[in-house]
């Protein structure tokens, strides 16, 4: 517990003193949304719920992927190997999960009020779409954060990183556009417990095999 | 003789399953017809491209487990099948798919989890041409292998059943076991799983075989 307390406080510090990252994966955000804002609402008045729903998933798809590719990127070899000497691999893959977790929280939040602010909002039950912006935001930086161990080993970081996630994240992706579809519709709560139930399922089914298989990655 | 007999086995089954198949009697069903024969080909070739997925992963855990490079020689050599397989059935799904549902590729949950899973395992692959180092190579696609399959087991077993599905079993469609086969389809049909998953193990025995000797000789 202490040493998740003290990696996790090491990783925010770590992002806290290159904030050039951080500002550009929020400017990466806002301008991907100014994009579609560009592309969609200046033509033609108003924009499909579906697209809407789906554009805004797409958007967060991309900004998980590329904010945590350098999860694994950002310190040397070296220093990896010191934290080897020192730290559990265990600790390690935990605390970067939830490190994750919190940056891509934020940057969610901020990119769906951002993305509201220039699209409108259709939303009709925004503490289910929230309940789908966080589940989504566990489920993507669990497994996004394992993908990028494994691809951080290789040459090509970048490319095998969307490579390697998209087909995995897919069945995620698809409970959460429809949870995040029947919030829009302002839909009972109980006609939407099997998705989260669903996506919890998931998401612990993630975490508990990075858990486990973290350690053999770590030790190459 | 030991060796070899599941291999007459194999060869028994699959000539006996394609006469029936091709010759036999079917029960007469409004909108299959004769597409029903299918049946033999399409399934089994699913029951043993899953098979084949299961021994992959289970030799990739062996792999991450006591590091035998031979074990990771398995695990691909069964992936690799396993998504030729996942490419026959496929084409019978859609050749199936044209007769009965009017369309080459209809939107299915199901054929979408084949196709991500075909997906999966492209990416396994190029994770693999990714890497020099034999061990490493071994490593990271064994992680992979076990990660992903972890991923596409939900996919393939809840998604479909939560959702319509045109196929048989899913989305209040009755399944095919229930009135669609009589008891003389079901003696092709169980058999013919066994004769194909057969198959599919002899062939990956023999890529296997020739990985190694290939190995054996680079050294």
């Amino acid at each position: 517990m202490q040493e998740l307390k003290a990696l996790i406080e090491k990783e925010i510090r770590l992002e806290w003193r290159q904030r050039y990252a951080l500002n550009g994966m929020i400017l990466y955000i806002v301008s991907t949304v100014f994009v579609c804002y560009i592309s969609f609402a200046l033509k033609i008045k108003g924009i499909e719920p579906i697209t809407w729903n789906t554009l805004l998933w797409i958007i967060l798809l991309f900004t998980a992927v590329n904010s945590i590719t350098k999860s694994f990127t950002q310190e040397r070899a070296g220093r990896q190997l010191y934290y080897y000497t020192l730290a559990s691999p265990q600790g390690i893959i935990l605390s970067k999960i939830i490190y994750n977790i919190v940056l891509l929280l934020t940057l969610s939040l901020i990119g769906l009020f951002i993305y509201i602010v220039f699209l409108g909002n259709p939303v009709q039950n925004l503490v289910m779409y929230l309940t789908a912006i966080v589940l989504g935001a566990i489920g993507f930086s669990s497994t996004l954060t394992m993908v990028a161990g494994i691809a951080s080993k290789a040459e090509n970081t970048s490319t095998l990183m969307a490579v390697l996630s998209f087909p995995i994240i897919l069945p995620m992706l698809s409970m959460l556009i429809r949870l995040s579809k029947n919030a829009m519709d302002g839909l009972e709560w109980n006609t939407s417990y099997d998705e989260i139930l669903i996506l919890l399922a998931i998401d612990a089914i993630v975490i508990a095999i990075s858990y486990l298989l973290f350690p053999f990655l770590w030790r190459s | 003789m030991k060796k070899t007999w599941w291999k007459i086995l194999c060869v028994v089954i699959l000539l006996y399953t394609i006469i029936q198949g091709l010759g036999g009697i079917v029960p007469r069903q409004p909108i299959l017809n004769e597409t029903i024969r299918n049946v033999y080909f399409h399934v089994p070739l699913w029951f043993g491209m899953m098979t084949l997925m299961t021994a992959s992963v289970w030799f990739a855990i062996k792999y991450l487990r006591n590091g035998n490079i031979q074990d990771d020689e398995y695990s691909v050599e069964f992936a690799n099948v396993a998504i030729f397989f996942g490419i026959l059935g496929f084409m019978t799904g859609s050749l199936w798919g044209q007769y009965t549902w009017g369309d080459w590729l209809p939107k299915d949950p199901k054929i979408i989890a084949v196709e991500v899973g075909l997906l999966i395992y492209s990416s396994y692959f190029i994770l693999r041409s990714s890497f020099e180092d034999e061990q490493r190579k071994a490593r990271l696609s064994a992680i992979y292998n076990i990660f992903a399959f972890a991923t596409f087991i939900p996919l393939v077993w809840i998604l479909p059943r939560l959702t319509d599905s045109l196929h048989p079993g899913n989305g209040g469609n009755p399944a095919f076991g229930k009135y669609d086969m009589d008891n003389s389809m079901r003696m092709v049909f169980y058999p013919a799983i066994i004769g194909w998953t057969l198959l599919g193990v002899w062939i990956t025995s023999l890529r296997i075989r020739l990985r190694v000797i290939e190995r054996l000789g680079s050294n």
